[in-house]
C-alpha cells in the first residue's frame, strides 16, 4: 500500500444557509443574535485515503458534495470538522481560467496565471512554448483574452493549470468543455501524469470515464461516502441511485420464452466500422438489432428512440414486421443519414413488440450510449432514416460491450 | 517509495517559497492593465505629481498666501508619501472582494491580494519620487543633503503601516461590505489630521497657546504624521524659514534629526502592533473568504 498523499479524516463542511445575513456593520449592530441561520452539512464524517499514484473518480448526484470536497482538499474552504492532510504540490482545477483578465493578452495571462497556481517566472518561460501549443493558440497569444472564444480560454487554462508538473491533481468537471479532439488531449495528458505516479481525484458526470480512467470510485450522496472501491461498482452504484438503472436485460423475455433482444451494435453509418458512440452533426449512424426468439415466432416489430435527458425521446424509429428465419434469429439495420446538429449524452432504447398484437416483448436500454458533438445545440430534428431487415451477420458483439471494447 | 516521498516534500517546500511569486505579477498585471490602451501609458503617472507641484505653487502663492517659501516642495513631500498610503488603502479594502473569482476557485496564498495593491501604489511612489527629484535638481537644489537619508527610516514605517492597514480593510470588507465606504470617509478625516497641506508647527503653536500642549503627543501619534514629517524634513531641509514678509517662520518642528527618528521609533512601533494585529485578523478570516463571497 503506497502511503497517502491525501488524508482526510472526519471532514465535515457545515454551511450556515442565512435566511437575513448581517452583511454590513448596521446590520450587525441590529441584527444582533437575531439572525436566523439553517445549517446545511455539505460534507459528513468523509474519511478518505488516496495513495500516491492513484486515480480516483469522484461521482455522485448534484449537490452530494463532489465540490466542496475538492474545495476542501485543495484548502480553499476550511472544514468544520476533521483534518485534512495532502503532502506534495497540489493543483486543482476547479475552473479553467480562474484569474484570467481579459484585458491582457494571452501572453500575459499565462505568467499570471502559472504564478497564481504557483509558478516562478523562470518556470513558466521553461515551459511557455508547451503551453502555447498545447493550448494551439500560437497566432492568438498576443490577443486580448477578451477577444477569445470560450473554448480558446478554456483550453489556455487548461494549458497552463496542467503544466505546474502537481504532484496531485484535482479535477472538477473541466473535461466536459471543449471539442472533442481538446478531449483526448486532455485525457492524454491525465495519463501521462497518471504514468508519473501524479495522485489524481476528478468529479465527473461522464461515468463510463470512470471504469476507463480510474483505479477506483468513491461515490458522494448528501456528503456522505457511500461507495469506495471498485470503479465499475461505483458507477453502477450511482446509476442505480439515480434510477437510471443499469441496462436492463430482457431475462423475463426468455424466461417466457418469448422473442428477445440479443444484441444491439452501434457502426458508422458510411464505413460500417463498429463505433464508440460518438457522433458529429452530419455524420451517419447505423443501429443494428439483433433478434432471437422460438422457431415459429410471429412477426415483430422493433422501435428504437433516441432520449435525452429525463428519457424525452429526440426520434423514434420502428421497423415494419420483421420476421424471424428458422434458426429463430433476425437483424434490423437503422440508419440515419444525418446526425441531427445536437449536443449532449444520449441514451439508445430499444423494444420489440408483436407485428399484430403491439404486446411488448422485450425492452433494452442503454444509458450514455451516444455522444452527440453537434456545431450547435439547436435542437431542430430533421432525421431521415430507414430500417431494412438484413441478413443476420456471423458473430454480432452487443452495443453494451462494443463501447467498452474498441479502445 | 520514500525519494518519491522526498521529491513530493521538496516541492511543496518550492510551493511555499514561491508563494511571493504571484505577488509580484499581480502587481504586474495591475500596471499593464491600467496602461492598457491609453497612448501615453506611464507618462500619465509621472504628469500627476508635476502638475500638482505646478498647481499648489498657484494655489499657495496667489489663493492661500502662506508667505512660506517653496511652500508647494514641503507639500509634495508629505502628499507623496500620504497618497501612497491613501491609494493603498483604499484599493485593498476591495482586493479580496474584487477577486472573488479567483479566490472561490483558487489555491494561493491570500494574502498576496492586498500586498499587491500596496505594491502597485509602491511603483507609483517610487516613479513620482523620481519625477519629484528630477524637478528639485534645477528649481530647490537645497533637497540634497545628508538629510535625505531621513526618508529611508520614514518609507520604511509608511509601508509597514500601510500593509497593516491594507490587511485589516481587505480581510475585514470581506464580511462587513461598509468598511469600503467607512474607510473612505475615515481617510478623508485623515488627511486633513495630517499635517500635509499645514505645517505640523502650526499645530504645535495653536496648542501651546490654549494650554494643550500634552496633546500634542496625541497628535503626533498618528503614524502617518511622523512619517510626512520626516520626509518634509528630508526633502524640505529647513525647520525655518524667511517668509516673503520678511518674519522668520518655523515650519518644521526641529533642525536637527533626534525629533523625527524619535517619533519615526514611536510610529514603527505603533504599526507593527498594528501589523501583527492586521496578520492575525487576516489568518483567522481568510479561511471563510470562499464562503463569504
Amino acid at each position: 500500500m503506497a502511503s497517502p498523499t491525501i488524508v482526510a479524516a472526519g471532514v465535515g463542511k457545515r454551511f450556515l444557509l442565512h435566511h437575513k445575513r448581517a452583511t454590513s456593520l448596521k446590520e450587525r449592530l441590529l441584527l444582533h443574535r437575531q439572525s436566523s441561520s439553517e445549517e446545511f452539512w455539505a460534507l459528513r464524517d468523509v474519511d478518505l485515503e488516496i495513495g500516491a499514484g492513484q486515480t480516483v473518480g469522484l461521482i455522485g448526484p448534484n449537490g452530494s458534495g463532489k465540490s466542496t470536497l475538492l474545495k476542501v482538499l485543495s484548502s480553499i474552504l476550511a472544514p468544520t470538522t476533521g483534518t485534512v492532510t495532502v503532502r506534495g504540490r497540489i493543483a486543482s482545477l476547479l475552473e479553467l481560467g480562474a484569474g484570467f483578465n481579459g484585458e491582457l493578452t494571452g501572453r500575459e495571462n499565462i505568467y499570471l496565471n502559472a504564478a497564481i497556481l504557483g509558478l516562478s517566472r523562470r518556470e513558466t518561460q521553461r515551459y511557455f512554448d508547451d503551453i502555447v501549443s498545447f493550448a494551439e493558440l500560437e497566432p492568438f497569444i498576443d490577443n486580448q483574452v477578451k477577444h477569445y472564444s470560450s473554448g480558446q480560454y478554456v483550453r489556455l487554462g487548461f494549458a497552463v493549470a496542467v503544466h505546474v508538473s502537481p504532484d496531485i491533481l484535482l479535477v472538477d468537471e473541466v473535461l466536459a468543455v471543449g471539442d472533442e479532439s481538446f478531449q483526448r488531449k486532455c485525457l492524454a495528458k491525465i495519463a501521462e501524469f497518471q504514468q508519473r505516479g501524479c495522485t489524481i481525484l476528478f468529479v465527473t458526470h461522464a461515468l463510463d470515464l470512470i471504469p476507463r480512467i480510474c483505479s477506483r470510485g468513491v461515490v458522494l450522496d448528501h456528503g456522505r461516502v457511500l461507495h469506495d472501491g471498485d470503479p465499475v461498482e461505483a458507477a453502477e452504484r450511482l446509476r442505480s441511485l439515480l434510477g437510471t438503472g443499469a441496462d436492463q436485460s430482457g431475462g423475463a423475455a426468455v424466461a417466457a420464452n418469448r422473442p428477445w433482444i440479443a444484441a444491439v451494435r452501434l457502426f458508422d453509418g458510411v464505413t460500417r466500422a463498429v463505433h464508440k458512440g460518438q457522433f458529429q452533426s452530419g455524420e451517419a449512424m447505423a443501429v443494428e438489432v439483433d433478434l432471437a426468439g422460438p422457431a415459429g415466432t410471429a412477426p415483430v416489430r422493433v422501435r428504437l428512440a433516441v432520449t435525452g435527458p429525463a428519457d424525452v425521446p429526440m426520434w423514434v424509429m420502428g421497423s415494419d414486421s420483421v420476421t424471424f428465419g428458422p434458426d429463430g434469429r433476425a437483424t434490423v439495420r437503422f440508419t440515419v443519414k444525418e446526425f441531427p446538429p445536437v449536443m449532449g449524452i444520449f441514451a439508445l432504447a430499444v423494444a420489440v413488440h408483436d407485428a399484430a398484437t403491439k404486446v411488448t416483448y422485450d425492452v433494452r436500454r442503454f444509458s450514455e450510449a451516444i455522444l452527440a458533438v453537434g456545431d450547435t445545440d439547436a435542437g431542430v430534428l430533421e432525421v431521415a432514416w430507414t430500417a431494412d431487415q438484413i441478413e443476420p451477420p456471423e458473430v454480432g458483439t452487443d452495443i453494451g460491450r462494443a463501447g467498452g471494447a474498441t479502445e | 517509495m520514500a525519494l518519491v516521498q522526498q521529491a513530493a516534500a521538496a516541492r511543496a517546500a518550492a510551493q511555499r517559497r514561491a508563494r511571493l511569486e504571484p505577488l509580484t505579477e499581480l502587481v504586474r498585471k495591475d500596471l499593464k492593465v491600467k496602461y492598457k490602451n491609453s497612448a501615453l501609458g506611464f507618462v500619465w503617472s509621472l504628469a500627476n505629481p508635476l502638475l500638482y507641484l505646478t498647481v499648489f505653487t498657484l494655489v499657495f502663492s496667489f489663493f492661500l498666501r502662506n508667505n512660506v517659501p517653496w511652500f508647494a516642495v514641503l507639500f509634495m513631500s508629505g502628499y507623496l508619501v500620504w497618497s501612497f498610503f491613501n491609494s493603498a488603502a483604499l484599493d485593498s479594502t476591495g482586493a479580496v472582494v474584487g477577486n472573488a473569482n479567483l479566490v472561490k476557485k483558487v489555491r494561493f496564498p491570500r494574502v498576496v491580494l492586498p500586498l499587491a495593491s500596496v505594491g502597485f501604489a509602491g511603483v507609483h511612489l517610487v516613479l513620482q519620487l523620481v519625477v519629484l527629484f528630477v524637478f528639485l535638481v534645477p528649481f530647490y537644489p537645497d533637497a540634497f543633503g545628508p538629510q535625505l537619508w531621513l526618508l529611508v527610516p520614514a518609507l520604511a514605517v509608511a509601508v509597514v503601516f500601510t500593509v497593516a492597514m491594507s490587511l485589516l480593510a481587505s480581510s475585514l470588507n470581506v464580511r462587513y461590505r461598509d468598511v469600503q465606504h467607512l474607510l473612505e470617509i475615515i481617510i478623508l478625516a485623515w488627511f486633513w489630521l495630517t499635517p500635509i497641506v499645514y505645517p505640523v508647527t502650526v499645530v504645535r503653536e495653536e496648542l501651546t497657546n490654549a494650554g494643550l500642549l500634552w496633546m500634542f503627543k496625541f497628535y503626533m501619534a498618528n503614524p502617518m504624521t511622523p512619517v510626512v514629517v520626516a520626509a518634509q524634513r528630508a526633502i524640505y531641509n529647513h525647520s525655518v524659514v524667511t517668509a516673503d514678509n520678511g518674519k522668520l517662520v518655523q515650519v518644521l518642528p526641529a533642525g536637527g534629526y533626534g525629533f523625527y527618528v524619535q517619533w519615526l521609533a514611536v510610529a514603527a512601533a505603533i504599526s507593527l502592533v498594528l501589523l501583527v494585529l492586521g496578520l492575525w485578523t487576516f489568518r483567522r478570516l481568510q479561511a471563510d473568504f470562499a464562503e463569504e463571497l
